[in-house]
């Protein structure tokens, strides 16, 4: 075995100029799809927290029907209650109902149809990041006073202020008639226009007292700190939950086009990566085919000595394996150093920021460095160039010793 | 030395045999370079549809190119913030080309209460006629009929909405919204139409009531909240969108859809770059495989270049051979690639189905069907990178191999 691999060795360098351009192609697209996918992942897991961390969370429990078809009388019961227990009973604090109602929004000069949420204010924080993005005022305190807290762009276009008072009209569960008058506390300004224009958020006992919902709730919300873990703890919500109407969502149900944003681009990129690792096989499969034609006299000598053609194709096999695992290793340093230095420093995002606001992607971009993200490209660049290696390692079978030792 | 200097001719069939000197080197390069271009073209003609489908849409919801809007209405769309209707220079500017089309609309944000349910809407009060012109197509219609004139006293609703307030086609609801004065302005009104839209938070958003309809109910007489015009090619708008401003004045705001939406804007501008990037990448990859044949091919022929050298074949001569054999092979790559990319395109140029994944492409604005667009542009783009990156990839083996001393070269084995 030493003297093969100490032969390939050897090959492998009487054309360093050759052997170094095919390991460069190697280490450039490895390099290339280290950087690009662990950018991906960043952005993707920067979707998701983006999307998710907002409002939605990674789990909700709700009513069956409520998720396709939001209704006022599609209701928790007693979901202040069932939050607590659940908070109990899997140990993680991050559990808050929350109800929700369509209203119109007046102040003294304007009026606008919005959404209002009930929340808990004390665990509101715990699985949403609104409660920290006030920009002016505080975050809603207590359970039922009559207190608002609402989006810059919403404040700006009803004309309030903190301090300024807003009436509310809806309906209640039961379509009785449903007003309120809450003074705004505080101004969320989270970045994100489309959201600054439409939140609102009042105290949930509170709403539940105004809209006519007793001791009911819409969803409740639940965060994890690890995506991994939603899947055990819906398992573990489910079984909590006795009432058979009542159903857990993870977030690729509340919000399936993040899912499906995400596979439509990795299938786009999947592409492009493809077309990358065709150009450096062919790179290969055209460097160890010459290398193997140069040397046919040299294999004629080889196979008259007694060297069988087995030994021969494992000898190109071998020296293409140095090759891809020096461009491997290399590709692996080179991609690895420079996106864990960008993972540091993150990416700025100028003239993409209406882009990436879409996806919930604010600020700078940053690469995520994972042993996947590391390996996963340069191990399949590597594949196949061992596949392109074997047309010139089969050719091998055909030598003729005679006609080889001839051949000039 | 006239001698010295080779006829082009020459030069050319020198190049072509030396290439088919070693067929089976060449063709992988060959294969290798007709993919890289035909990925080149693919990508970039899957991008341009992507991005003229979104630029389309996101014009047919605007819509116009141009919209013409009181200086506050943007940052306050309410109904204090409206303009009269177009009359004089302006009316005459719009009458004339380049615009194609243009409507006036009232655009206000309205509460709508079904007996089950209540929204917040974007209330349209429209011509119809003008909203056609614009792009508005009445076969979009599921259920019933689109308006039939400004002064129509029905109302136009989305199917998603009507999903969403529980209601259908022939039911009454009320709509409400502020008139000028912060009074309380609704009516009820009857649902003459359903329509459908490309992404349905249009079809959740919008709702068209007839024009003059709307303007009694608020009572602002014939003013309206913006002027929508179109001329058709939305590349194009840069070079007349002046002249409406113009005529409109410096008391209205006249802005092109690049300052309306953003979000178009940039996508337009991540296409550019992005289908530069991907263009060179991909060279780049094919580089070194490029540069790899010729010093190959310059290796192989040391002896024979410096005979040629010692025979009085000037250096110069000697690199530009290698060059034109690296351009032979090129062009070959580009010609065999772009037909490549024309046959796969074109067959999928009315559409690509990838409703699979149809609510992650309402995220970024698109529909769910892919139109790849070929533009010659794309075509010229990659095939001048691939040329003139290419040229300057093959110059160091080129020129190493007229650096040959003759004497040492044909001393060697």
């Amino acid at each position: 075995m030493s003297v093969t691999l100490r032969l390939a060795w050897r090959n492998l360098w009487r054309h360093g100029r050759r052997t170094w351009l095919t390991v460069g192609a190697m280490v450039f697209c490895n390099a290339l799809l280290v950087f690009l996918i662990s950018t991906q992942l960043g952005s993707y897991a920067m979707m998701i927290d983006g999307t998710l961390g907002f409002l939605t969370g990674h789990l909700q429990v709700q009513e069956a029907r409520y998720n396709d078809e939001p209704r006022m009388r599609y209701t928790v019961p007693d979901g202040i209650a069932l939050a607590q227990k659940l908070r109990e009973s899997t140990r993680n604090p991050a559990f808050a109902a929350r109800g929700s109602a369509f209203a119109l929004a007046s102040s003294e000069d304007r009026s606008f149809g919005i959404q209002i949420l009930g929340v808990q204010p004390a665990s509101e924080s715990g699985v949403s990041t609104l409660p920290g993005l006030i920009g002016e005022g505080r975050y809603l305190n207590s359970g039922n006073a009559a207190e608002i807290v609402i989006g810059s762009v919403l404040a700006r276009n009803l004309k309030v202020n903190v301090d300024d008072e807003i009436t509310f009209l809806g309906s209640g569960r039961d379509d009785s008639f449903a007003a309120g008058i809450a003074t705004v506390v505080g101004i969320i300004d989270s970045g994100m226009t489309e959201l600054d224009r439409s939140i609102a958020e009042i105290p949930l006992e509170y709403f539940q007292e105004i809209f006519a919902m007793e001791d009911d709730v819409h969803m409740i919300v639940s965060k994890v700190d690890d995506l991994d873990k939603v899947a055990p703890l819906q398992a573990q919500v489910q079984q909590q939950l006795s009432d058979p109407e009542l159903k857990v969502l993870d977030w690729d149900q509340l919000q399936p086009g993040l899912s499906q944003a995400i596979q439509a681009d990795l299938f786009s990129s999947f592409v492009m990566y493809a077309v990358l690792i065709v150009l450096v096989a062919f790179s290969v499969l055209n460097t160890q085919l010459m290398s193997v034609l140069e040397r046919t006299r040299e294999f004629g000598v080889m196979t008259a000595l007694g060297v069988s053609p087995g030994q021969l194709g494992r000898l190109v096999l071998l020296e293409t394996a140095i090759m891809s695992l020096l461009g491997l290793l290399l590709g692996c340093l080179v991609g690895g150093l420079a996106t864990a230095y960008l993972g540091q420093t993150g990416i700025a995002l100028d003239g993409m920021k209406e882009a990436m606001e879409r996806y919930n992607i604010e600020g700078r971009l940053y690469p995520q460095l994972s042993v996947l993200s590391l390996l996963a490209g340069p191990v399949i660049v590597f594949l196949g160039g061992m596949l392109a290696a074997i047309y010139p390692a089969l050719r091998l079978y055909t030598l003729q010793p005679v006609a080889a030792m001839r051949a000039v | 030395m006239t001698s010295s200097r080779p006829s082009a001719r020459v030069l050319f069939t020198l190049a072509w045999r030396n290439l088919w000197r070693n067929h089976r080197r060449t063709l992988i390069m060959l294969v290798a370079i007709i993919i890289g271009v035909w990925a080149m073209i693919l990508f970039s003609s899957l991008m341009s549809g992507m991005v003229d489908e979104m630029v389309r849409g996101g014009l047919r919801t605007l819509p116009g190119e141009v919209q013409i809007h009181h200086p506050d209405y943007r940052d306050d769309p309410s109904v204090a913030n409206s303009i009269d209707a177009p009359s004089g220079k302006l009316l005459d500017q719009l009458n004339s080309p380049p615009v194609t089309g243009w409507t006036s609309r009232v655009k206000v944000p309205a509460m709508i209460s079904s007996e089950r349910d209540s929204r917040g809407v974007e209330l349209l009060g429209v011509d119809p006629a003008g909203e056609i012109s614009l792009g508005f197509d009445p076969a979009d219609i599921v259920e019933g009929r689109f308006l039939t004139g400004p002064d129509d006293k029905g109302l136009v609703i989305g199917r998603k909405l009507a999903e969403r307030l529980e209601t259908q086609l022939g039911k009454r609801v009320v709509i409400m919204s502020q008139d000028p004065d912060n009074n309380v302005a609704d009516r009820g009104i009857r649902i003459v139409g359903i329509y459908k839209a490309r992404l349905q938070a249009t079809e959740e958003l919008s709702v068209y009531a007839g024009r003059e309809t709307l303007q009694a109910m608020l009572s602002i007489g014939s003013q309206v909240s913006e002027v929508a015009i179109t001329g058709n090619d939305f590349r194009e708008v840069a070079n007349w969108w002046p002249l409406i401003e113009q005529a409109a004045g410096p008391s209205l705001e006249t802005l092109p859809w690049m300052t309306l939406d953003g979000y178009l804007q940039s996508m337009m501008e991540m296409q550019t770059s992005f289908n530069i990037i991907i263009m060179v990448v991909i060279f780049l990859a094919l580089s070194f495989g490029l540069v790899n044949t010729l010093v190959m091919a310059v290796f192989e022929r040391v002896r024979e270049i410096g005979l040629m050298m010692a025979l009085g074949m000037r250096p110069e001569w000697i690199m530009y051979q290698v060059l034109l054999e690296s351009i032979i092979l090129l062009s070959l790559g580009l010609v065999l690639g772009n037909l490549l990319a024309v046959a796969t395109i074109l067959p999928l140029e009315d559409g690509i189905d990838i409703s699979a994944v149809a609510d992650g492409l309402e995220m970024a604005g698109m529909g769910s069907i892919l139109y790849p667009s070929l533009q010659v542009s794309d075509m010229v783009m990659s095939t001048a990178v691939v040329l003139l990156l290419g040229l300057l990839a093959s110059l160091l083996p080129a020129w190493r191999a007229s650096r040959y001393n003759p004497i040492q070269a044909l001393a060697r084995t």
